[in-house]
């Protein structure tokens, strides 16, 4: 709304009479209105909530229900709240509300059929063969079992070592039910303290027979791909060590 | 079966330090067959263990075993002068006992 013009003299109402007009005691040309709740400093503004509704007189302009349009939620900040709660509570930072899980990068040289050294743990310095990477990240590995012992496994990239040796296993098919699922704990049959007590070294014979058949069925076309190349079954059953003299960052794998 | 050392050895040369002071919180270590340090950024960052005996044995809580052997994990942080000499920062700070001690620079 325009404020209050300056009228000089001349004016006409509709029957074209001329009017005098009396001159406004305060009579300011503005370009905008002067604010009714005018800013004390910034953010803060001189009337409250209530108060600013009685001096708009907002009453007036409350527009009335009219047919439900589609709820649009805005983004409003802290100060704009008409509720803004006596704790600061702090938000979730918009990179945590939504993780999008990226797939682990494999490291340069793993490919599938590359030979890995196992650096740490119950199979530490073993060479195995990667077969494929799973969702979780981790890179699926196998023994072979029958040239090395390392049944089907679950490894970290950062645990290993990258060859440049690689067994040809484009023709072997890993069975679909090898996930991360897979390798989940076996949980103990009897519950509570007599499963906890209870001897824990007993391993289901059902998990244990269905373990050696996916065992069969990812090793089979492996070791077939190894048998053809020379030495390979023998690189594969020799385990990595350091001795002395050797420094690995001299060595190229 | 055969045991294998995936590790390489490296010797605690001393703690960082400058003309008066030392500090305690970085050691220095040696690296077996480390000539330069060029050579030395293969090292960066690989965790490095320095292994000792109590006189108790204790409780290994990963493998529930007991023994006597304890360790301090550390990783290496940079490489120090140009002779194979690289920094290691450990989770507690390396004993005075450890100097002249040996530490292994895993390969990961």
């Amino acid at each position: 709304r325009a404020g209050r013009v300056e009228r000089s003299g001349a004016v006409q109402n509709r029957s074209g009479q001329q009017l005098q007009c009396r001159e406004s005691r305060s009579v300011v040309k503005k370009d905008k209105m002067s604010s009714r709740n005018p800013m004390l400093i910034k953010g803060v503004r001189t009337y409250g909530r209530s108060k600013a509704y009685s001096r708009k007189q907002q009453w007036k302009h409350e527009k009335k229900e009219g047919p439900k349009k589609k709820e649009r939620t805005p983004k409003t900040s802290v100060l704009r709240q008409r509720y803004v709660p006596a704790e600061r509570v702090p938000k979730r930072l918009k990179s945590n509300l939504t993780i999008k899980k990226r797939k682990t990068v494999l490291k340069k040289g793993i490919q599938p059929g590359s030979v890995l050294i196992v650096l740490s743990g119950r199979f530490m310095g073993s060479r195995v063969v990667f077969l494929k990477q799973l969702d979780s990240g981790l890179l699926l590995v196998t023994g072979p079992y029958k040239v090395n012992g390392v049944p089907i496994r679950r490894i970290n990239q950062a645990y290993v070592i990258a060859t440049s040796t690689t067994v040809d296993i484009s023709g072997v098919k890993i069975p679909e039910h090898i996930d991360d699922k897979y390798f989940a704990r076996v949980k103990n049959a009897k519950e509570g303290e007599e499963g906890f007590f209870s001897n824990q070294e007993k391993i289901n014979p059902e998990w244990l027979a269905k373990r050696k058949e996916d065992q069969k069925a990812v090793d089979t076309g492996i070791v077939a791909a190894i048998e053809k190349v020379e030495l390979l079954d023998t690189y594969l059953k020799t385990k990595f060590t350091l001795k002395n003299g050797q420094a690995p960052h001299a060595m190229k794998f | 079966g055969q045991p294998v050392r995936l590790y390489v050895k490296g010797a605690l040369v001393g703690y960082k330090g400058s003309k008066v002071n030392q500090y305690h919180h970085t050691s220095l270590v040696k690296v077996q067959g480390l000539a330069d340090s060029k050579d030395g950024d293969f090292y960066l960052g690989k965790r490095v263990a320095y292994v000792y005996k109590g006189k108790n044995s204790k409780r290994n809580p990963r493998t529930g075993e007991q023994s006597n052997l304890r360790v301090i994990w550390g990783r290496v942080t940079r490489t120090h002068g140009r002779s194979g000499v690289v920094r290691a920062k450990f989770r507690s700070n390396l004993p005075p006992k450890s100097l002249g001690g040996t530490v292994r620079i895993m390969l990961y």
